[in-house]
């Protein structure tokens, strides 16, 4: 069951961003993006990773969302077609696709125990988890306190990349049309 | 019974998917992004009980309120041109 509902998810999800590629009403691609994002999250909570689809969720669903309308209101609301052709960024993407799919082939099978990641420090974890640090959510306990250091340095680059886009984007609108700056983004 | 609400979740999914792809106006497209965050909601839930975990449910309550977000901003800006329109000084800051 679980199966058929992740292939329907991801057939939906490759509808989603041909539409999204086509689309050139930018309004409708922020939207459609937004859709994109609970499909994925969908599809993550299928797979069992509860915290990534909530990461995807809060982060593609909404923040972005709003992002990207802020970044909507510098700019024109429709996309232009390009000009020059499409063949060679489109041969280069298959191109690399296929590549990736060829390098999943020696991937030993999915939900194998006894791959060489499952060996070496992931029973540590699992023996220990409850005596070292008492959190009964293994995932949590690896992230929070024997990659303490780790999160903290994530959070501080999504702190400092958030500051930049409010920069970015505050910086620009005090430009009002009204006073006919040369840099006036309409 | 949770196998024919999940497939009646996907059905639904695909249809307003469909309207977002193909909605004439940004309206449409709006009605169909929200309704696919609210199905996603109730997938999440179903399949929570399909798989015998509803501590999911939580999760759900979560999602409502990004959704919510989500609509909210997209609406607001095709009001105002403008995130950040404040109705009290009744034009653009």
């Amino acid at each position: 069951m679980e199966a058929i509902i992740n292939m329907a998810l991801l057939t939906l999800l490759g509808v989603v961003t041909l539409a999204i590629v086509v689309q050139r009403s930018l309004l409708s691609v922020v939207i459609l993006t937004s859709i994109y994002s609970f499909l994925m999250a969908s599809v993550m909570i299928v797979l069992d990773a509860v915290d990534v689809a909530m990461t995807e969720a809060s982060v593609g669903a909404a923040v972005s969302t709003v992002l990207l309308l802020g970044a909507l209101y510098l700019t024109k609301s429709r996309e232009e077609t390009p000009r020059r052709s499409r063949a060679l960024p489109l041969l280069l993407s298959l191109a690399v696709g296929a590549m990736l799919v060829w390098g999943t082939l020696v991937l030993p099978p999915f939900g194998t125990a006894d791959t060489p990641i499952h060996q070496h420090v992931a029973p540590r974890y699992i023996n220990d988890v409850m005596g070292e640090v008492g959190i009964p959510n293994i995932v949590t306990a690896i992230l929070a306190d024997y990659r303490g250091f780790d999160t903290l340095g994530e959070t501080t680059v999504i702190f400092v990349a958030g500051i930049g886009v409010l920069l970015l984007l505050g910086g620009l609108r005090r430009q009002d049309p009204e006073e006919g700056t040369p840099e006036d983004p309409s | 019974m949770f196998t024919g609400a999940a497939a009646a979740l996907l059905v639904a999914l695909a249809l307003a998917i469909l309207r977002a792809i193909k909605g004439p106006t940004v309206f449409d497209r709006a009605l169909a992004g929200n309704t696919v965050g609210s199905l996603a909601i109730l997938l999440l839930a179903v399949v929570g009980f399909l798989t015998g975990r509803p501590e999911f449910l939580d999760i759900a309550l979560t999602y409502g309120l990004l959704n919510l977000i989500g609509t909210l901003a997209v609406l607001k800006f095709f009001r105002h041109g403008d995130l950040a329109y404040d109705p009290e000084e009744g034009r653009e800051r």
